[in-house]
């Protein structure tokens, strides 16, 4: 049996369109991987010379076991938004001939081979192998290493019962915020000290191998707990389901000061607003707001003014970018729908631009406290949204109807990857890079204020010409109308 | 109304449609059958200009279809799912289309009020997403909203797949009636030859893309179609 379910899982995987049609992003990823691994390598090897520097009086194991409270609950935390239980993929095989509980024990175990459970030990490994050549007993220091390797695994499925509970509240974040601050609450009132219990539990397991029984008896614990609740869920009519929301609807007739794009306008707030992964767009706002907030403060940037330019470009931009980069792939679930309407092309595209220029005055605005690290700063910020609102709208616009992959969109949001291709990489140099260059050698050729000048010349230029430019655009969608269409209705 | 000339589409060398000649009159119920594969969702598709023909073009009303969008305002269809927002309610959804088609909202509900036993109150005012219906829902929505903006053209493909049978008695009532009172041009495409002689005033066979027969609907065409495809079906038995 397991050997078909492996057989499964490894089509599953290389037979998916994102193995197949993005090599890069997948290479992205195993960069970003090997990244991690190596730094946690590197943690792991250097960690005890670390805390022989920070702790010269205290025994450096005893120390490192004070940390593991706050790992335990940053790693609980971290999986709570990055990993789930892949529930969905077993709906066709609930009408064949295997046992429930093959199923699920298949679901479970295979969640413990995850990527999350394996990275803790490149870290803690090596630890154990310097503390053992450290002169610290080989034995006690092997069962807290398999302490350890027991703990990730309670954490791995701890989370899938956090999880279990905040399926059914409203307020999905609210289990996991409540565990993980009474914990810590409990820790830093000094109610109940988790740092130094912890600690020291993992010190008494090292000393006296039998407690280990203790972390297993956890571990199993939550493993039938989890078994429990999963049986109860593989049914078509409760978890394999998908969610029925509740519509949420808002009053728009605002927008009808907006004339002919209304309905688009509508239709695209309704977008933002109801799907999973635009949605998580809108709090991107708030991190293009405070995105001076990493630069502006340390004083190594306020003698660079070319940076401020850019940090205006990207933070006034935030939403233009992240939204802008995949027009028209966000309609690609109805795109054929559009094309046999009665609709204007041009109007459909101008209801993206105004939206991405409220979103780049609103930026602007909400940006403006930045004055406080000096009106330079203010100043490049202007002329960065100046040229947002005319370059660099249509730019992303026109890079639009390069576009050919489609986005299914009440997929998840957090590293989904669904419609990148080689477009949303090369949009980038027009974006930033050709603003960022243009002002940084105005800037050291002439001076601050000949290159704040050209960029809102270049902005204006472009405003002026908009009507121009979009006609031009409209007629880029047009010739590409039929390869987009046929390329949106193709299953990833 | 709609003129059919040497139409034809390939895909890497497979003629998947080939249509010398045909043409459809003004508030004529037309109908299309044929086997999977057969091209009718192709022929659709080409008159809604979503795919290029390889050769030959459709006159609509005197517009090429693949030359200018002239078309567009009075023709209206459903073809499948894709042609849903998920995001929208239904009720948001038709007063979308509306906009789109120059109709408001007293409009619209004037309209969908008339099929309200259509809906068989499953559809509005329920306060759900288009994306949460069931597939039979989602298309009786899509239909309507298809009906919306007095178009002179509807193009329907598959309408009954997926219906309850309450509900496709029902939709070949409103079919019937927008040819013959409305005088709308109604273009569909069934497997079920039984609702499509129902319905349709003429009949086109299509396979493999070719026009095999063309028959005006008479109480001895359904007989006609089931020894048709009857046939196929034993030829093809014997050559396995």
């Amino acid at each position: 049996m397991i050997k078909h379910f492996l057989n499964l899982e490894w089509k599953q995987y290389f037979r998916s369109s994102y193995w197949q049609k993005n090599i890069a992003i997948n290479i992205l990823m195993v960069f970003f991987a090997l990244y991690f691994v190596a730094m946690f390598l590197g943690l792991g090897f250097s960690l005890l010379f670390l805390l022989k520097e920070m702790y010269p009086d205290q025994d450096p194991f005893v120390a490192a076991n004070g940390f593991l409270f706050y790992w335990i609950i940053g790693d609980l935390l971290m999986r709570f938004f990055l990993q789930k239980l892949p529930v969905m993929s077993v709906k066709p095989l609930l009408t064949l001939p295997i046992k429930r509980s093959t199923v699920i024990n298949y679901v479970l175990g295979k969640s413990a081979l995850s990527f999350f459970n394996f990275l803790p030990l490149f870290a803690i490994i090596p630890f154990s192998i310097m503390l053992m050549g450290d002169g610290y007993v080989a034995s006690e220091i092997l069962i807290w290493l398999f302490a350890l390797i027991i703990t990730v695994l309670i954490i791995n499925f701890l989370n899938f019962i956090i999880e279990a509970f905040s399926a059914e509240s409203e307020l999905s974040f609210l289990p996991i915020m409540v565990v993980v601050s009474i914990l810590f609450g409990l820790n830093y009132f000094e109610i109940l000290p988790m740092t130094t219990l912890i600690g020291s539990g993992f010190l008494a397991i090292a000393n006296n191998p039998i407690l280990i029984l203790i972390p297993i008896a956890i571990l199993v614990l939550c493993y039938a707990f989890n078994f429990k609740t999963l049986k109860k869920k593989l049914y078509l009519d409760s978890s394999l389901k998908s969610k029925v929301t509740e519509v949420n609807a808002s009053d728009l007739s605002w927008t009808e000061r907006f004339g002919d794009i209304a309905p688009f306008m509508k239709l695209d707030l309704k977008l933002i607003w109801r799907n999973k992964r635009t949605k998580s767009m809108t709090f991107l706002l708030l991190i293009g707001v405070l995105y001076g907030l990493f630069f502006y403060p340390q004083p190594m940037y306020k003698e660079m003014t070319f940076m401020s330019a850019f940090i205006g470009i990207f933070s006034t931009g935030f939403f233009l970018i992240n939204f802008g980069q995949f027009i028209p792939a966000w309609d690609s679930g109805y795109y054929k729908l559009l094309m046999s309407q009665n609709i204007k092309y041009e109007q459909y595209l101008r209801s993206k631009f105004i939206l991405m220029v409220i979103s780049v005055v609103l930026l602007f605005v909400l940006g403006i406290p930045y004055v406080y690290f000096g009106y330079k700063i203010l100043i490049a910020h202007f002329a960065a949204a100046i040229y947002n609102v005319g370059v660099n709208t249509h730019v992303i616009l026109w890079g639009g109807s390069f576009n050919r992959k489609k986005i299914e969109l009440d997929k998840k949001a957090a590293f989904n990857y669904q419609g990148t291709g080689a477009v949303q990489w090369l949009i980038g140099i027009p974006l930033m890079l050709v603003p960022m260059g243009l002002f940084g050698l105005v800037n050291w050729l002439i001076g601050f204020a000949a290159a704040i000048a050209l960029l809102i010349v270049l902005g204006v230029l472009g405003i002026v010409f908009h009507k121009k430019l979009m006609r031009g655009i409209t007629q880029k969608y047009l010739n590409s109308k039929y390869k987009m269409i046929d390329a949106f209705s193709q299953d990833n | 109304m709609i003129y059919t000339k040497d139409l034809s589409k390939t895909y890497n060398g497979t003629t998947v449609l080939n249509i010398e000649e045909l043409s459809i009159p003004k508030g004529q119920s037309f109908g299309l059958v044929g086997n999977n594969g057969a091209g009718k969702t192709t022929y659709f598709s080409l008159l809604l200009d979503l795919i290029k023909p390889t050769t030959g073009n459709i006159t609509s009303n005197n517009v090429v279809v693949d030359e200018s969008e002239d078309w567009k305002p009075f023709t209206s269809s459903f073809i499948d799912e894709s042609f849903l927002i998920g995001y929208l309610t239904p009720e948001e959804y038709f007063y979308f289309i509306g906009e789109l088609r120059g109709q408001n909202k007293a409009d619209v509900d004037a309209l969908t009020s008339k099929f309200e036993d259509f809906f068989n109150g499953e559809i509005t005012g329920k306060k759900k997403y288009l994306r949460d219906l069931s597939k039979g829902n989602q298309k009786k929505a899509g239909i309507v909203a298809a009906l919306i903006g007095q178009p002179e053209v509807i193009i329907l493909d598959e309408p009954f797949a997926n219906l309850d049978p309450t509900t496709q008695i029902r939709l070949k009532q409103i079919i019937k009636d927008l040819a013959e009172k409305q005088g709308v041009t109604v273009l569909v495409s069934s497997h079920d030859l039984t609702h499509v002689t129902d319905v349709c005033e003429r009949i086109v066979v299509l396979e493999k893309g070719n026009v095999i027969k063309d028959l005006e609907t008479n109480p001895a065409t359904l007989k006609e179609l089931e020894a048709h495809f009857g046939s196929t079906a034993r030829t093809s038995l014997e050559e396995e």
